[in-house]
């Protein structure tokens, strides 16, 4: 496949009847293979995968540095580093940004990195929806942050409770921003989910039945399934409050007899979901981590998938645990008290295998293993607290002090966050083709778990002595000083973590040419994301791979001898593919999800401010939905080509008339 | 919306030639299996959308409430038309099997014309019940119905862009019998709205 890049006749209007090749006569069919072009208008799951772990590290550091402002403002008593109101925004941003913009869609580039390559697959279903989610998600989190300089933040905490989040307790722009905000990402996320549920239902190889796929798979396919069936409950919820603040509608004006509840409900069944949203990848990416260093299979693999489809399917019947304190009347307390205790039992059960797996295992403690382990424990901590909250009179005096806060960041940072870092230095050499260095590796891994202990482990005694949430300040004598400085500290500890992460990648970056390759399997892996070179080839696997077994690429490598012991009979670059092209088709590349995508914030900051640019935005999103249209998913310039996975990407509802002699020359190679 | 009613091309396959590389691993095409994923997520919008009206229809402290404005003749005609439309997606897709294009060409306009139709009622109860005194922002009966029955009628709308869609390729020659999928996908979104029409009806418009 010639790498062809056209001379500059982007936006150009083309001459005479090429009307299949640039629809509506603006782009021309992207051609790039490197530079900025080739990753604007990529539909390749690995090169957005990339995108989405970038966007997520930025996002991370935003949220990163509004955790640090708030904890330098409660560093000690009576500080004024921020007023009351901007602390609102504050910690506001930093729940947003850190749940919406950094964590989801860190697990979202591991899921369109891996899943592909983990069930034998050349792309996901629908590429350009892929780049649309991506887009849509990349054009939601700039929208939400540009709220800083367009009259401020949202202040109504991430969960936003209305009334109190209606225009007149809420005045500025920043809940208007908040609701269309998460609209868009969570426009992304939806098709994202349809996406990848069809991805790993339709497209699995050969052989790979379900029963087969890694745990990591069957996690992010749970995940995806919760987010189809999440994300328009707090599209509704948005919806409500968006049009109450904007169009002056009645669904949270208490003087009208609205009811403050259905808020909170709406918002926690798709916010507790949302929770095993975060935290279910993490899982998988650990599930995949600890057999390769124990050097094991994972124990138990069935409870592992059932399991995660049992969190999946009681993370439903919880949601009202976020409400103990609002009334719900006594019935409802008891019947989510005990389903709240039962749902700890399948992550009881995770743990467990967890642990079985390292049992008796040749454990090597490789960074990845590292901060798999620190998952295991601190995700376990947080449980703990966690099955706390599931006894109402215990919760009661909880609620809204920072043992809460304590107990979520340690399933969310102590579960998720930690998986993803893990998964970062296990799968870099297979992304990127260089390890990571594993000595700066282990010092981000101890700063980062002495910090993360520092900086949470003291909230639990502070909401214990009955510290509120969301204060701005407190005063000096109620015994909070000591555990709030410790606090500050260990958060600054992680921020020096995070920076050895980043001078890590730059560092290994640059030595990477003085050491050897890693080659398709440095880890000596399970899967069969290993079983191509590193770093991964465009096209994935050379041919289908015919799967017959559970740990397939590891059964290629290592059989029985005549005692029944495992014995190597293969190194992995002995059986990996050699990474030939030849009969690989892969979707074209298009500018048009990047432009549907950019007409959603426009839309956005036309409800805000002004009718016009959101008419502009509405024209935007038309003109890219009938280009998307219009272009065929496969590019008729290149060689005609028999092999075609990508034939029905959606898109082309209205394809528009082929050249007379086109069906022949596409059909030609069949 | 114009992503999922895609036309895949694996119909033209013969059945059973697995290693062709169209076959996908359930047997049902990505676009199908997208569309009832999709249906699916569907189901949540519009389960909070029905929610949020029960939780509120009767909360009003003031203006008219469901029984001063509705007007149950009317709307049983037109909930009428919506479920005929479905009969005629179905022959729309019956005619495409067969590979009888014309008869395919007149059901599909068919459909998107009772459709129309019954997007048009709504139109016309929506000025009638503003003229009788229930805006959006009156109380919270209005804010609710408007919302739920309105996302209704955009669905209906959606689906009738996709109807339109169908039959400007059918004009132009490209919805043969090969792409009777494409017509069955948009069935289904179509018998879906209808359903969920039959759910509102009874829920916002028969139970006092």
């Amino acid at each position: 496949m010639a790498i062809v890049e056209r001379p500059s006749d982007v936006l150009a209007l083309p001459a005479g009847t090429v009307v299949t090749q640039s629809p509506l006569g603006v782009f021309a069919r992207p051609r790039a293979k490197t530079g900025w072009r080739s990753w604007v208008s990529t539909v390749d799951h690995k090169k957005i995968g990339i995108m989405y772990g970038v966007s997520s590290l930025v996002f991370l550091v935003i949220g990163g540095i509004e955790a640090l402002i708030i904890r330098s403002q409660l560093a000690a008593p009576g500080q004024k580093l921020l007023s009351a109101d901007l602390y609102n925004q504050v910690f506001t941003m930093h729940g947003i940004t850190m749940i919406f913009l950094a964590v989801m869609p860190m697990g979202a580039a591991f899921m369109n990195y891996l899943i592909p390559l983990q069930i034998g697959a050349r792309d996901v279903a629908f590429p350009r929806l892929n780049a649309l989610s991506f887009w849509t998600f990349l054009a939601g989190g700039i929208f939400l942050n540009t709220s800083w300089f367009l009259g401020g933040g949202a202040d109504g905490g991430w969960f936003a409770y209305a009334p109190n989040t209606g225009v007149i307790f809420s005045p500025s722009h920043g809940m208007d921003f908040y609701a269309i905000g998460l609209q868009i990402t969570g426009i992304a996320s939806l098709v994202g989910g349809v996406n990848l549920v069809v991805t790993v239902l339709n497209l699995r190889a050969p052989g790979m039945t379900l029963m087969r796929m890694p745990v990591f798979t069957w996690m992010s396919f749970v995940t995806q399934i919760l987010l189809v069936f999440a994300m328009p409950v707090i599209s509704v919820a948005l919806f409500l409050l968006t049009f109450d603040r904007l169009f002056d509608a009645n669904f949270f004006n208490v003087a009208q007899g609205a009811d403050p509840l259905l808020w909170e409900h709406l918002f926690w069944i798709f916010g507790h979901p949302e929770v095993y949203i975060l935290v279910l990848p993490a899982f998988g990416i650990v599930s995949e981590i600890i057999p390769v260093f124990a050097r094991k299979p994972i124990f138990g693999y069935p409870f592992m998938v059932f399991s995660g489809i049992a969190i999946g399917f009681m993370g439903w019947g919880v949601w009202a645990h976020h409400m103990f304190a609002s009334g719900i009347g006594p019935i409802s307390v008891a019947a989510f008290s005990v389903s709240t205790m039962f749902i700890a039992v399948p992550t009881g059960v995770k743990i467990l295998n967890w642990m079985a797996t390292l049992w008796g295992g040749k454990i090597s403690f490789t960074t990845p293993m590292l901060f798999s382990i620190g998952l295991v424990t601190m995700f376990t901590i947080g449980g703990l607290s966690g099955v706390t909250h599931a006894v109402a009179p215990a919760d009661t005096q909880q609620t809204d002090t920072y043992y809460i806060v304590a107990h979520f960041h340690y399933v969310i940072f102590g579960g998720a966050l930690f998986g993803f870092l893990g998964g970062f230095y296990f799968w870099w050499p297979k992304v990127f083709g260089y390890f990571l260095d594993e000595r700066l590796g282990k010092i981000h891994f101890w700063l980062t778990l002495i910090g993360f202990n520092l900086t949470f482990g003291p909230m639990h005694i502070l909401g214990l002595q009955g510290m509120s949430r969301r204060i701005h300040t407190y005063r000096d004598g109620y015994g909070f000083n000591l555990w709030n400085m410790v606090s500050t500290i260990g958060a600054f500890m992680i921020a020096l973590a995070f920076v050895v992460f980043f001078w890590n990648i730059v560092r290994s970056k640059r030595k990477a040419p003085t050491l050897p390759a890693p080659g398709p399997d440095p880890w000596d892996g399970r899967s069969l994301e290993w079983s191509i070179p590193s770093p991964t080839p465009e096209h994935n696997f050379d041919d289908d791979p015919i799967v017959t077994d559970f740990d397939d690429f590891w059964h290629r490598k290592y059989a029985e001898d005549d005692q029944g012991r495992m014995v190597q009979v293969a190194t992995g670059a002995e059986v990996a593919m050699p990474g030939d092209a030849s009969r690989a088709h892969l979707p074209a590349p298009s500018y048009w999800p990047l432009v549907v995508a950019l007409a959603f914030p426009l839309i956005g900051y036309g409800l805000i401010f002004s009718l016009v640019i959101a008419a502009l935005g509405g024209a935007a999103l038309l003109a890219g939905m009938v280009g998307w249209a219009l272009e065929p998913p496969d590019d008729e310039d290149l060689p005609p080509h028999g092999r075609d996975d990508h034939g029905d990407d959606g898109g082309s509802a209205i394809d528009a008339p082929a050249p007379a002699d086109a069906p022949e020359a596409v059909t030609a190679g069949d | 919306m114009t992503d999922v009613v895609a036309p895949p091309p694996e119909v033209a396959d013969p059945p059973g030639e697995i290693g062709h590389g169209h076959a996908t691993a359930t047997g049902i095409s990505n676009t199908k299996l997208a569309m009832w994923v999709y249906l699916g997520s569907d189901c949540l919008l519009f389960g909070s959308l029905i929610s949020t009206y029960l939780l509120l229809r009767h909360r009003s402290v003031e203006g008219p409430g469901p029984e001063d404005v509705f007007d149950i003749p009317f709307t049983s005609v037109s909930s009428f038309v919506l479920l005929m439309s479905s009969l005629t997606m179905a022959l729309a897709v019956a005619s495409i099997v067969r590979g009888d294009v014309p008869r395919n060409r007149a059901w599909l306009a068919t459909t998107a014309m009772l459709g129309g139709v019954f997007v048009g009622g709504q139109v016309y109860e929506f000025t009638t019940f503003y003229r009788e005194g229930l805006g959006y922002t009156t109380n919270i009966f209005g804010s609710a119905f408007y919302t739920l029955t309105g996302f209704h009628g955009l669905h209906v709308s959606v689906g009738i862009v996709m109807l339109m869609s169908l039959l400007v390729m059918s004009a132009r020659g490209n919805l043969g019998p090969e792409r009777a999928e494409a017509v069955e996908i948009v069935g289904l979104y179509w018998h879906f709205v209808d359903i969920v029409w039959i759910l509102i009806f009874t829920v916002v418009y028969l139970i006092p």
